[in-house]
């Protein structure tokens, strides 16, 4: 229960740096994915970012999770800067949930056992606690009725709200978001959205690959625009939309809310 | 109107090949009435004709001596032991082959399956090219090729290779020290079995720990030095009742210690290397449909990669590999019985072979033969559609 407190309690220390890279870049191969990408995000920040398919989204907030390996540069994430060493990375794991845009639920478990499997073999939490944490979060995504069932018996958006869950039963101080409401059929985007937005309201540092606008305009106090591996513009929310800088973003922009 | 009401279904005549459900069971009932008219038909036949040719039939030759002898026995067998026991002779050495090469070939294709995935070239090509060689080679022909490199290319006894000190290599097989039991030796066997019953104890007890404070105890390693030093205890206590048997070199062969003899060598590496090669294809395929979104899921909450594979991918491959599995095992049983071929004593080269040919009862000694490869089979199946059904995923 207090865990889950935590959370509900505004974070004051927004001096605080939650995620720093400076002159990180990228290759696959010979392919330059990330180019000299400069980024400082505070604690309590919520950052959404977009961009055309293939500009590195993913790409950059994998490498805050070492999901994917950086060749040049430096991330610094709550202080702890990424390298080979094994035991930063899984540090740094800890205190950084991610969601994906295909849930990546673990099927062969039930919503409660995907909710505390990492708690319990990661934080050696006992179980009966682990589960108690697990039942507040999934109460807080508003489906605690469906704790015993299997991923493959729930609706996209309902499996997307466990994941959601199951990251914060890791408590933690940073959430990752990579396109969560892309796989999602339409009517089921604003329940995961609504969820997102209340994250967002409890003072949790977010940064979210999206391209949902209504909810950048709602939540986010910067937008960050990719393309081609760069970083192009980033403004608030209010500037970004109806004063965009660079050509692209224009273009970008009336792209999207033309249809 | 009227309120509809349920109407009890009517069954007329020609439902029984227009309506979907009658139909199904009607043909059923057909085939099954064929087939035991056939079977019927076949046996009746075979006691008739038998009869006017004068032949015994019965299972009655079984206790009759067989006298003829078997190099490799599990039990006490010579040759004025009966057709019976020269039977269970073969069961048992049937049954030694099967479990030893399951237990090989398992470890050697998850092993092969693990490494080919790895990200080392040199060693997944060496994997692909073992894979590759060893199952577009018939399995009758690398039996042979095992058993003449053993009789052929190792050396006699009296130059015997000696790969560590004690145990021999040579053209009569692999001779190894054997344990000798004294008198006070069971204590041992109690103390083993005491080992294991607190190991299960100390599993579930580490998991209630684990429940209720979180803490983790390394469960495998301890559990296996409670199943090693009891035993350990057990023997110093007793006073050391075991000693090994160490084989010396006297004459032309071997005398004491545990002998394997070559054929049993062969047909043993052939059944391993060619079993696993399958084996490891479906440890492989099992682990890669496994989608790479799993693993992720399980790094980004901080789980590392061995216990990643142990608690997320393994038992989502498990489901995949197991089915598969099981028929390679059953490949095994059956495939074993080519041990004919380098004259390994299993059920078919003595009741289905010697026996057959000196007492002329084929169908007696087939049945016998088909009785206990099936017996051997289905239990097999049975056992590994239980552990299947236990790891099965709920899809909506
Ligand atoms: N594992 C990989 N190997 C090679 N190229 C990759 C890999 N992952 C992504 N890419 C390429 O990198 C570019 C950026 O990918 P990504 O970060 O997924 O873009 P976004 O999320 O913005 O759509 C794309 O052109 C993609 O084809
Ligand atoms: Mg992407």
């Amino acid at each position: 229960m207090s865990e889950a407190a935590a959370h509900v309690m505004p974070q004051s220390q927004t001096d605080q740096v939650a995620v720093q890279m400076v002159g990180v870049h990228k290759w696959y191969g010979e392919f330059h994915v990330l180019k000299d990408i400069n980024l400082s995000v505070d604690a309590g920040e919520r950052i959404v970012i977009c961009g055309p398919s293939g500009s590195g989204k993913s790409t950059l907030i994998r490498c805050i999770n070492r999901l994917e390996e950086h060749q040049r540069g430096q991330i610094v994430v709550d202080g702890v800067e990424l390298t080979n060493d094994v035991r930063k990375i899984d540090s740094v794991r800890r205190e950084v949930g991610m969601v994906f845009q295909h849930f990546n639920l673990f099927p062969h478990l039930t919503v409660l056992e995907n909710c505390t499997l990492a708690p319990i073999w990661v934080k050696k939490t006992p179980k009966v606690e682990a589960e108690e944490i697990a039942m507040t979060y999934l109460a807080r995504v508003k489906i605690p009725e469906q704790a015993t069932k299997f991923p493959g018996q729930l609706s996209g958006g309902q499996q997307q709200r466990v994941a959601i869950a199951r990251s914060l039963c890791m408590n933690p101080k940073i959430m990752l978001f990579d396109e969560p409401t892309s796989a999602l059929d339409p009517e089921m985007i604003s329940e995961v959205l609504d969820v997102m937005v209340g994250l967002a309201e409890s003072g949790m540092t977010m940064l979210c690959v999206t391209h949902e606008m209504g909810f950048a305009r709602k939540v986010a106090n910067r937008v960050i625009f990719m393309d081609g591996g760069e970083i192009i513009e980033q403004n608030n929310p209010e500037e970004f939309f109806n004063n965009p800088q660079s050509d692209r973003t224009k273009l970008f922009l009336s792209q999207i809310l033309h249809n | 109107m009227s309120a509809i009401e349920y109407q009890a279904p009517s069954f007329k005549l020609e439902d029984l090949w227009t309506d979907r459900r009658w139909r199904a069971i009607f043909v059923q009932i057909l085939a099954l009435a064929g087939l035991f008219a056939f079977l019927a038909y076949i046996v009746n036949n075979t006691i008739n004709n038998l009869q006017t040719l004068g032949i015994e039939t019965g299972y009655g030759f079984l206790n009759d001596p067989s006298s003829y002898d078997i190099s490799q026995t599990l039990i006490d067998y010579d040759s004025r032991s009966t057709h019976g026991r020269a039977t269970i002779v073969g069961i048992l050495n049937t049954g030694l082959i099967a479990l030893c090469g399951i237990i090989t070939a398992t470890l050697l294709g998850f092993t092969v399956g693990v490494l080919r995935l790895s990200g080392n070239w040199l060693i997944s090509r060496m994997m692909y090219c073992y894979v590759e060689f060893t199952r577009n080679v018939p399995l009758l022909l690398q039996i042979l090729l095992w058993y003449a490199l053993v009789v052929h290319s190792l050396p006699r006894p009296k130059n015997a290779l000696e790969p560590l000190s004690g145990i021999f290599l040579s053209n009569r097989g692999l001779v190894l020290p054997g344990p000798e039991f004294g008198s006070g030796s069971w204590i041992i066997f109690i103390a083993l079995a005491v080992a294991v019953a607190g190991a299960i104890a100390f599993r579930r007890y580490a998991k209630r720990i684990q429940e209720t404070t979180g803490k983790i105890y390394p469960v495998i390693s301890i559990s296996l030095s409670i199943i090693v030093v009891l035993p350990l205890l057990a023997y110093f206590a007793a006073g050391q009742p075991v000693s090994l048997n160490w084989p010396a070199l006297s004459g032309f062969n071997f005398k004491g210690g545990l002998t394997l003899r070559p054929e049993f060598l062969a047909l043993w590496f052939a059944l391993t290397i060619y079993t696993a090669s399958f084996i490891s294809e479906i440890v492989r395929a099992g682990i890669q449909s496994v989608s790479h979104g799993q693993t992720e899921a399980s790094y980004a909450l901080g789980i590392r990669p061995n216990w990643t594979m142990r608690l997320v991918i393994l038992p989502q491959a498990l489901r995949v590999i197991l089915p598969p599995l099981i028929s390679q095992y059953l490949n095994l049983t059956k495939n074993s019985s080519l041990a004919i071929a380098v004259g390994y004593m299993d059920i078919v080269a003595t009741i289905g072979g010697i026996s057959l040919n000196q007492t002329g009862r084929a169908l007696e000694s087939m049945s016998i033969v088909l009785a206990i490869y099936l017996t051997f089979s289905l239990s097999i199946s049975m056992v590994m559609n239980w552990y299947n059904k236990r790891v099965a995923l709920v899809e909506r």
